[in-house]
């Protein structure tokens, strides 16, 4: 066929075009939903408590993934500074996922437990005043701000309809209890959402106001989280190379 | 397609163009401005100032948004109904379904990044616009397509122009892009999550992620090349074999690159193997297309000193070849390794997107504007001043981040004699801020010079306006008389 056809034809100009474009993300993207190596099986991973993710909510609308990744690369220097390089599994249930493009702050994929609350909350408030060569911007409102939790249910549901195993009937609720034990089970549960955010927030007090919900709660919580739910120790070195 | 400018002003819808043409300098003062206060952010902290709405966090997409969907779209529309309509010597089909793609596309811009400072973002990098906007983006698409198909199809020459090739190109697969990334489930008007989650929304948002800017940043601006550079220099296109060897091997491998913004990362290797290889391949359209370009002006280099709007298409020539050159290094993985997560990405960017993506459209504008309002242009020198205002702001920029990126990203990896690492993170940040404030600097020069451009552009519509009032003043003198 001559070139000269198509550029005559709009119509199949157009197909032309539609068919080239098509390829490459068909090869590449619809491939990762069928082959079952590209997300690892490990124990652990859960979605996040409602007051988590109330605080992953705010650490999107904060826009923090635009300065720090949740993406440790399986380099020795990023083991020494961050920790076991991030496996697939543990942003399976991440929607939208915060792997993040640039390091203007350190990654924060294994930042979970490696800080106090007390920190945290400081550190969020007033940066400088723990590491004072810092440039990440001042978040105060984050303190002065009562966390609204009125649609914790409904942003569970949306979640649950994209495949995150929040449970809204028994049998849902029966297969969390098998596959992460009752406690996470019951976290998962939708209509125990607001309970059960108040009741981690007590428990936790990551704010350090104790009869308040403010929106640091719920960021710290979720920053607490981060890189704790797989145990290493219980796997063999090489064990998660055959997935890469 | 001989230019004709004794045709009559009612022959092709300018009215549109020029709408379109004065936003995307609205848009772009404004999110160039935006840019350069993000930038010093970075570089003086305290110019967070507390305030929610502009920190840092918040402000850099507005700064994305204004600058690829606000100026980089407006010029496109602006630039893609110009030629179209002259390349076909065909009128759109309706001046009510330009002006709703006006209306549409600006009105959409703007709330969008109203949206951002207040807090609601789809957290996906240039695809922030929660879904009530993305649903917006789709229906003011739908009509932009309808409007290029129809002016295609009602030609009155047997060829479509190779420049209409690239338009139709990106208005396809952007359409593509932004449909398939933008699937998410609403929770309510402000906030829902994406339909994927983990590896497949990453991959799907490279995919969409670099295909902004393979087609959004660069086949629909090689549009703008195919018509402006042969206008300007008044000289026929160099190959055209060349344009369509390097129009479909461009379409189908910026496809398969997105993957490598995600080496070494929790991907499956294979994909980012893939996207590696394509990448290297990528380097050969681009560079066909830079010498296709460039070479169009063989038998006619003395306009680069006579002329400074061919300063400004040939320049941009060269920074499109040399950050496609970039690209591809980027993408090794052993490069990427070093370069990923710092700011020679944001280098890199700024290379292809103001050395390529904003001189190619300033010259195109400089070469069009005159044209829509039937006069010229100002001050020719002030597009000198201008070229090399913007020329240096960006030698200042992307060497700032090459050290800053290459900086950081050796300080990172270093360790000292007992193998522990040499330095701490925020030593590293540290080191920044000296790459940080010269890069502010070189933005500056970036902004000062579309200020200029601005002030030339609505003196030229002002001259014009006296112009025309002086001929009717003299016509009705005339007609007073007999």
């Amino acid at each position: 066929m001559r070139h000269e056809h198509i550029e005559v034809n709009s119509g199949l100009m157009i197909a032309l075009v539609l068919a080239v474009i098509s390829i490459g993300g068909l090869v590449e993207i619809v491939p990762l939903y069928f082959i079952n190596d590209t997300v690892e099986k490990v124990d652990g991973v859960r979605p996040y408590t409602p007051l988590e993710l109330r605080g992953r909510d705010i650490y999107v609308r904060e826009g923090c993934f635009l300065c720090h990744s949740q993406m440790i690369r399986p380099f020795r220097d990023e083991w020494l500074r961050y920790g076991h390089y991030s496996l697939a599994a543990e942003s399976k249930y991440d929607h939208p996922f915060q792997w993040g493009s640039k390091r203007t702050g350190p990654d924060l994929a294994r930042v979970g437990n490696k800080f106090s609350n007390q920190w945290h909350v400081q550190h969020l408030v007033k940066p400088t005043s723990v590491v004072p060569e810092s440039i990440m911007p001042n978040y105060p409102w984050l303190l002065d701000t009562e966390l609204d939790y009125t649609d914790v249910a409904d942003r569970m549901k949306a979640l649950r309809y994209t495949g995150v195993p929040y449970s809204l009937t028994q049998a849902e609720y029966e297969k969390n209890v098998k596959d992460f034990g009752k406690v996470v089970a019951d976290q998962l549960d939708i209509s125990q959402a607001k309970d059960n955010l108040m009741k981690q927030a007590r428990t936790f007090n990551y704010d350090g106001l104790p009869d308040r919900v403010t929106e640091m709660e719920a960021l710290v919580a979720y920053l607490q989280v981060l890189g704790t739910m797989v145990d290493f120790s219980k796997y063999d070195e090489g064990y998660f190379a055959n997935f890469r | 397609m001989a230019h004709s400018a004794a045709a009559p002003a009612e022959q092709y819808n300018y009215d549109i163009v020029r709408k379109f043409t004065i936003m995307a300098m609205v848009w772009g003062v404004l999110g160039m401005s935006a840019g350069l206060y993000a930038a010093s952010e970075l570089a003086w902290p305290f110019l967070n100032f507390d305030i929610p709405q502009i920190t840092f966090g918040r402000l850099r997409p507005v700064h994305t948004t204004l600058v690829i969907f606000g100026f980089g779209g407006c010029a496109l529309f602006a630039t893609s109904y110009y030629v179209v309509q002259r390349t076909c010597q065909a009128r759109l089909p309706s001046n009510v379904l330009a002006d709703f793609t006006f209306y549409g596309w600006n009105v959409g811009v703007l709330l969008g990044v109203l949206s951002y400072m207040a807090g609601f973002s789809q957290g996906k990098e240039y695809a922030e616009f929660e879904w009530p906007l993305d649903l917006a983006i789709v229906a003011v698409w739908v009509v932009y397509f309808y409007n290029f198909v129809s002016v295609i199809v009602r030609r009155s020459q047997p060829h479509i122009y190779v420049a209409n090739w690239f338009y139709l190109a990106f208005i396809l697969a952007t359409a593509i892009l932004h449909i398939f990334n933008n699937i998410s489930v609403p929770v309510s008007l402000t906030k829902s999550y994406s339909m994927y989650a983990g590896v497949q929304d990453a991959m799907t948002q490279w995919w969409y992620g670099h295909n902004a800017v393979g087609f959004f940043l660069t086949a629909a601006f090689l549009g703008m090349m195919y018509y402006f550079v042969p206008k300007q220099a008044g000289r026929p296109v160099y190959s055209y074999r060349l344009s369509i060897i390097h129009f479909w091997a461009l379409i189908f491998l910026y496809m398969w690159v997105g993957a490598h913004h995600l080496h070494w990362t929790a991907l499956p290797d294979w994909v980012s193997t893939l996207s590696a290889t394509f990448s290297v391949l990528l380097l050969l359209p681009s560079w066909g297309g830079m010498i296709n370009g460039i070479m169009t002006l063989s038998g006619a280099w003395d306009k680069l000193r006579s002329d400074p709007i061919m300063l400004f298409l040939i320049t941009s020539m060269s920074f499109y070849g040399m950050s496609t050159f970039e690209g591809p290094l980027m993408s090794l993985k052993s490069v990427n390794a070093l370069s990923h997560y710092t700011d020679w990405t944001i280098g890199h960017v700024h290379s292809g997107a103001l050395g390529w993506v904003a001189l190619v459209s300033f010259g195109s504008f400089y070469h069009l504007f005159p044209r829509l309002y039937d006069t010229r242009i100002h001050s020719t020198k002030l597009i000198y001043v201008h070229f090399w205002l913007a020329t240096v702001g960006i030698v200042l920029y992307i060497t700032s981040m090459w050290v800053a990126g290459i900086g950081q990203g050796l300080m990172l990896r270093g360790f000292d004699d007992y193998g522990n690492l040499a330095y701490s993170f925020i030593e590293t940040v540290e080191f920044l801020h000296k790459p940080y404030v010269w890069r502010a600097i070189g933005g500056a020069f970036f902004v000062a010079g579309i200020l200029l451009m601005a002030y030339n552009l609505v003196m030229t519509a002002l001259d014009a306006r006296r112009e025309r009032s002086k001929l009717e003043a003299k016509l009705a003198a005339k007609l007073a008389r007999t």
